[in-house]
């Protein structure tokens, strides 16, 4: 009786979480029982970190409707802003699972000053341009990632710019106890690994209560106007610049997370890591998923981390088969005869559409 | 005598940019999508007339003909196949699958040509010495400019003046309006594909000349760099397709001459978003203010 009475999205925000709360559970299990294989246990942080990756994207491309390019420079910054945190606070938060959360919090503020920075004077342009934008941004951070030295020691942080390449870690001028935290082009190496799969699974839950709240919010409701039509949405008082940026920084600052998360779970990381592929890749999982999904980006960002891996058999194959599966699933799901088809097995959705 | 050297290598670069953006402009123009895998036709274009001299030994001019044939019927398939179902399609769905077609062709490459580089030999060789041999211009520069240049008036002409050309314009201007009016939008499209394919072979060619080597993402880096010459220039603009690719082409030249070789490419992206903050629609794009 109470669950009927519920507004409809809380219950789907409701059972989105507990399908987590769920998956998680049963992911712990058949791990301690030995049921899963070594490199899908490897893949457990990274697809956590897709995960609450792709669900921040939908907040910009489903959610706020500008298509982003460059996602993965925000996760990078993130990344190396929280490899860098964790590192030079090794002796100072002696205890893993808090040093891992703040570097965490740092990853996800230096990567929403760069979603300000980089979000103020952009959001004024619209459509592809936006998007040539965004995907410039990452491929800005990529390089600027790759020409950067920073190490750690009883002074503090230092740093330079490799611009020309004839600079090394060595004209840091470190203590000899101190420590190299990022080579330039070599990236972070020697990273103690401090991230968990419980970590992975806090972070996809505070990423899902962020963004499905601030969906369900006034506020979202302003950014899903300017999303449907940003002229009407002005003219009845909404503050464009600012409901475009509160919904770009947010999902900035939860890729920052994401990526700080994914920096601690590898000993050697490079820039190159973050480049367009991932963008797109995040990008695939959030369209896929379905636009404005939240649900379906999860599952999305889960199913096609794990899809290579389980197409191992094809070997040389797998690349290709997945690119084919791409493109038949993009195909088959915009094909108006199965669409229509599909609307009449849903009888909510018909409503839906008249109600739109 | 440095600084010329400088500029013309970037101006050598900028022509094949400014071909490559010529493609993405015409195609973003009529169906309005961004082609992804435009890139990887130039790679396709690249190891069809590399296997065409290298194993088979025939004449450089036959092997650029037999790229340009196979990259054109190659784009109209791939048009036909996977961008034609998706005319009605949101823009985002059109754009994933073109980066699913990107990576089908990367990963084809892969298992046909394998990921070793292979070493291109350049179509023409040698240098044009000047001023006493203090300033040596390679024919290959030499011939990219001019190429580009006969592309460029080539392809203004055609639009301007040709029915098909004509029918291209209208088609970009009002798909519907120009379907009452008796032109065969569908073929229109697979045209533009055509040629925009062709355009992509020959780029790939002169790309290749330039830089030898070849690997299955070849494509990829000069792909999304014309992307932004063909913003930077005003999408949907062919001389502005043209002036984009060669700015940056310079930019990029001069950037890792006497900035950083690290941050070049940075440096043309910085360009770009600059250019696009006082320019929204780019340099010579059309400003189109929304109606309400």
């Amino acid at each position: 009786m109470k669950i009927r009475s519920m507004k409809r999205s809380t219950r789907t925000n409701l059972i989105t979480y507990l399908g987590v709360i769920i998956a998680f559970a049963a992911t712990v299990i058949l791990r301690d029982s030995g049921g899963l294989s070594r490199s899908l246990t490897g893949q457990l942080v990274p697809i956590c970190c897709y995960m609450s990756m792709a669900v921040s994207l939908n907040l910009t491309v489903g959610i706020l409707g500008e298509l982003s390019l460059g996602h993965a420079g925000f996760m990078s910054v993130g990344a190396f802003s929280g490899v860098i945190a964790a590192m030079s606070l090794q002796s100072a938060i002696p205890s893993d699972a808090l040093r891992l959360a703040v570097a965490m919090l740092v990853g996800a503020a230096v990567a929403a000053v760069a979603g300000v920075v980089i979000g103020t004077p952009v959001l004024r342009l619209r459509g592809d341009y936006l998007a040539i934008v965004t995907l410039a941004f990452g491929e800005i951070i990529k390089e600027l990632v790759n020409c950067l030295l920073v190490g750690w020691d009883s002074r503090g942080l230092h740093v330079a710019l490799n611009l020309t390449g004839d600079k090394s870690i060595a004209d840091l001028g470190l203590e000899t106890e101190g420590i190299a935290i990022i080579k330039g082009a070599q990236g972070a190496t020697s990273t103690a690994t401090i991230s968990t799969f419980t970590a992975g699974f806090v972070l996809v839950l505070i990423t899902l209560f962020v963004v499905l709240n601030l969906k369900d919010s006034r506020a979202g409701r302003a950014i899903m106007a300017l999303r449907d039509n940003s002229i009407a949405a002005e003219s009845v008082g909404l503050n464009l610049t600012k409901y475009k940026l509160m919904a770009f920084v947010t999902s900035a600052a939860l890729a920052g997370a994401a990526g700080a998360l994914y920096g601690l779970n590898f000993s050697s990381l490079q820039a190159s890591k973050f480049d367009f592929n991932t963008s797109i890749l995040i990008l695939v999982f959030v369209v896929l998923g379905g636009l404005g999904n939240i649900w379906g980006s999860l599952i999305a960002a889960a199913a096609l981390t794990i899809l290579p891996e389980a197409l191992r058999q094809f070997s040389d194959y797998r690349m290709l088969v997945y690119a084919i599966v791409l493109i038949l699933v993009m195909l088959l799901t915009n094909n108006p005869t199965l669409r229509s088809v599909l609307s009449r097995l849903r009888p909510g959705a018909s409503k839906e559409k008249e109600a739109a | 005598m440095e600084f010329l050297s400088y500029l013309i290598s970037g101006i050598s670069l900028g022509s094949v940019y400014a071909i490559i953006a010529l493609g993405y402009t015409m195609v973003y123009g009529i169906a309005k999508m961004l082609n992804f895998a435009h890139g990887d036709i130039i790679m396709v274009g690249g190891y069809i007339s590399f296997c065409a001299m290298n194993y088979l030994g025939l004449p450089s001019i036959v092997g650029i003909i037999l790229a340009m044939l196979v990259c054109t019927v190659l784009g109209v398939v791939i048009e036909g196949l996977a961008y034609k179902p998706l005319r009605a399609a949101p823009s985002l769905a059109v754009l994933i699958t073109a980066i699913g077609v990107s990576y089908f062709l990367q990963n084809a490459a892969l298992l046909v040509w394998s990921a070793a580089p292979k070493v291109y030999t350049p179509i023409i060789s040698g240098s044009l010495s000047l001023f006493g041999g203090a300033l040596k211009i390679p024919y290959v520069s030499i011939l990219t400019v001019v190429v580009c240049l006969v592309i460029m008036v080539a392809l203004t002409a055609f639009t301007n003046m040709s029915k098909m050309g004509k029918a291209m314009r209208a088609c970009s201007e009002d798909k519907g309006a120009a379907q009452l009016m008796g032109i065969n939008v569908n073929a229109t499209i697979s045209m533009t594909f055509a040629i925009g394919s062709a355009l992509a072979a020959i780029a790939g060619v002169l790309l290749c000349s330039s830089y030898p080597t070849l690997m299955p993402t070849t494509g990829s880096m000069p792909g999304i760099k014309a992307f932004t010459a063909a913003v930077f220039g005003g999408i949907g603009s062919i001389p502005g397709a043209f002036l984009g690719g060669l700015l940056l082409g310079i930019i990029e030249a001069m950037a890792k001459a006497y900035i950083s070789t690290n941050l070049a490419n940075s440096i043309v992206f910085a360009v770009l978003i600059v250019v696009l903050l006082v320019k929204p629609a780019g340099l010579l794009g059309r400003y189109v203010p929304e109606k309400v």
